[in-house]
């Protein structure tokens, strides 16, 4: 049984069309990273696997049951949940704020002491929440989200704010749930270093599921290219003719060219077989390349449409800013 | 149930940490010793008079203090939990929106009843051990009943904040409306009452017009005030005089102004887009 399945779910907020039929599925133990930029329908989608949310169309099941239904509620403490920008109470301190969302899952004390020792926050239980940073509070989310050890955790933007170590400490404790069965969704736009941390990736863009499954294979759905390094002694000019590709090279005296997926072994084997190569390294497309390429395409599809007339779009002036790095 | 008193209690330690606790109960408590020692400094004397003309005095001025304060102390209720984005996150616990909003009341009500206790409390043991011949009992009585309908004073407008707080989505808008509110119960919709009366020359129906006092929670509690002493009001509240209302019916109403507020903010959290 699939702990989260949706079934082509759409969301409407008055005329507004916020998704448009989705489709997707998590098992036990799986890891999805849940990526788009930020009106693309994310938390919308949270919203609706939370049960705070009843999808204007298509069906949504957790756990195998509706989560917007009132019978939902004794199904919520296997859930766990981080919110974005959640500044929790001022006044109270640390540990108070833990216990009291511990009480609300009937969880002991001594568990909210050592998931406070696991985020590191300790020495700082004692104080008001209000003089916490943005990192701790971050943190204290994780806490309170983990409180039960949860079947499925929802995690939106759950690195902000936190420094690299504590950000490995955390998907060290994401890691962890994993092996234990917990089903997870990592709500991001921050990309680089997640990828080895999740077994599927969801594009959306637009309301729109522009990509979805493994990282391998949304790597097979697009032909972008891998890019090899090497360095050593060549004919430069030579050697470029062979693999019939541009080679060009950096300060250090590394060269690099880029090879189209299926061609990448044979242009390895070539390599290699050259008497004076000394290093050699490939890089398939990241993660980060990826979601630039199904955004744009899916960009592109949209903005076609609205040049026969459908939509008045501004897509184009997106796509612009999507290219110089913008991540909004 | 668990859930209810588990924010009942965060409720009650936020009261405590944002001084909101022991300044109510200091303002109370000034007050309170204030009027009964020199209420009646208007007409000439000093000291404690009686206990009617204190618990009279004590109301019409809690009247205006109370509603204030209730509605100041739960405006933020709903509306500030969504700016601080907690209140999504409650609702994915394993929390209805019924126990949240009984455990702010039940905590924010425990806020205010014990300001109202120790700072009323205070100041009628202090007219029990330095003031002559006052009868325990009869003093008891009337401070019991100011207390209690003051409390219930204080919940209905913790109610009538919930119902704003539900509905708005800035918190500033929460602050504002609640003030007219406020405004229109202590001050507009009495007047309006006398001007209907002036207008019409006190040719309206004699049996309907003191129902309408029951349309306004501070002139409920004024009435309470008055009944067990017998004595007749003044102003508007004179109108009354001649109908009796029971204390009981007067009690009930004020229950019913608990009631429907509470239903209606309710009804607004069920229907508030998260």
């Amino acid at each position: 049984m699939s702990i989260i399945e949706l079934k082509n779910v759409s969301q409407q907020f008055d005329q507004l069309s916020v998704l448009n039929s989705i489709n997707l599925n998590l098992d036990k133990g799986e890891v999805m990273g849940l990526f788009g930029h930020n009106g693309a329908g994310k938390t919308t989608t949270m919203k609706m696997i939370l049960g705070l949310l009843k999808p204007s169309a298509g069906t949504v099941r957790v756990f195998g049951e509706e989560p917007a239904h009132s019978n939902f509620n004794h199904f919520r403490y296997r859930i766990g949940f981080l919110p974005e920008n959640v500044s929790f109470y001022q006044q109270l301190t640390g540990l108070e704020v833990l216990r009291f969302f511990a009480k609300l899952k009937k969880v002991s004390l001594e568990r909210c002491l050592e998931l406070l020792e696991q985020v590191g926050l300790t020495e700082a239980s004692s104080r008001k929440v209000k003089t916490y940073s943005k990192g701790m509070k971050q943190r204290l989310g994780l806490a309170q989200a983990i409180l039960t050890e949860p079947s499925l955790l929802l995690l939106d933007e759950p690195t902000v704010g936190l420094d690299p170590i504590a950000t490995q400490e955390f998907y060290q404790i994401v890691d962890n749930l994993k092996n234990k069965g917990c089903s997870i969704i990592l709500c991001s736009h921050v990309l680089p270093g997640v990828e080895k941390h999740i077994d599927k990736v969801a594009i959306l863009s637009k309301g729109q599921l522009a990509a979805y499954g493994s990282v391998q294979k949304l790597r097979e759905q697009t032909s972008l290219p891998t890019k090899i390094n090497f360095s050593g002694c060549f004919n430069i000019e030579e050697l470029s003719n062979k693999l019939n590709t541009r080679i060009t090279t950096n300060q250090e005296g590394i060269f690099s060219l880029e090879v189209a997926p299926n061609e990448k072994l044979q242009t390895v084997k070539t390599l290699l077989t050259q008497p004076g190569i000394q290093d050699l390294d490939t890089f398939p497309p990241n993660l980060e390349q990826l979601y630039y390429h199904f955004v744009i395409s899916n960009q592109a599809n949209l903005s076609q449409k609205s040049s026969n007339g459908e939509i008045p779009s501004t897509t184009g002036d997106k796509i612009r800013l999507l290219r110089k790095g913008e991540k909004s | 149930m668990r859930s209810v008193f588990a924010v009942a209690e965060k409720e009650l330690k936020d009261g405590l940490r944002n001084r909101w606790l022991i300044a109510i109960t200091l303002v109370f408590a000034v007050i309170a010793s204030g009027l009964s020692w020199f209420g009646s400094a208007s007409v000439g004397s000093i000291g404690f008079s009686s206990i009617a003309n204190t618990v009279t005095s004590l109301s019409s001025l809690n009247v205006f203090l109370l509603p204030l304060i209730a509605l100041l102390l739960a405006y933020p209720a709903i509306v500030g939990e969504d700016e601080d984005g907690t209140l999504l996150l409650l609702l994915t616990y394993p929390l209805t929106k019924g126990e949240l909003l009984l455990g702010k009341l039940l905590g924010q009500t425990s806020i205010l009843s014990i300001a109202t206790i120790i700072g009323f409390g205070s100041a009628c043991l202090s007219i029990l051990f330095f003031a002559d011949d006052v009868k325990a009992s009869e003093l008891f009585n009337a401070f019991g009943l100011f207390i209690v309908s003051a409390i219930l004073l204080g919940m209905i407008f913790i109610c009538l904040s919930y119902v704003i707080s539900s509905w708005v989505s800035e918190k500033s808008k929460a602050a504002g409306i609640a003030l007219i509110i406020w405004f229109f119960f202590v001050l507009i919709y009495d007047m309006g009452l006398l001007g209907l009366l002036v207008a019409t020359e006190g040719q309206i129906e004699a049996d309907v017009f003191p129902y309408l006092l029951l349309f306004n929670p501070t002139d409920i509690f004024r009435l309470v005030n008055l009944v067990t002493f017998k004595t007749n009001g003044t102003g508007l509240l004179s109108i009354a005089s001649d109908q009796s209302f029971s204390l009981l019916g007067l009690i009930s109403s004020m229950l019913a102004w608990i009631i429907l507020p509470f239903s209606l903010a309710y009804y607004r959290l069920v229907k508030r887009p998260i």
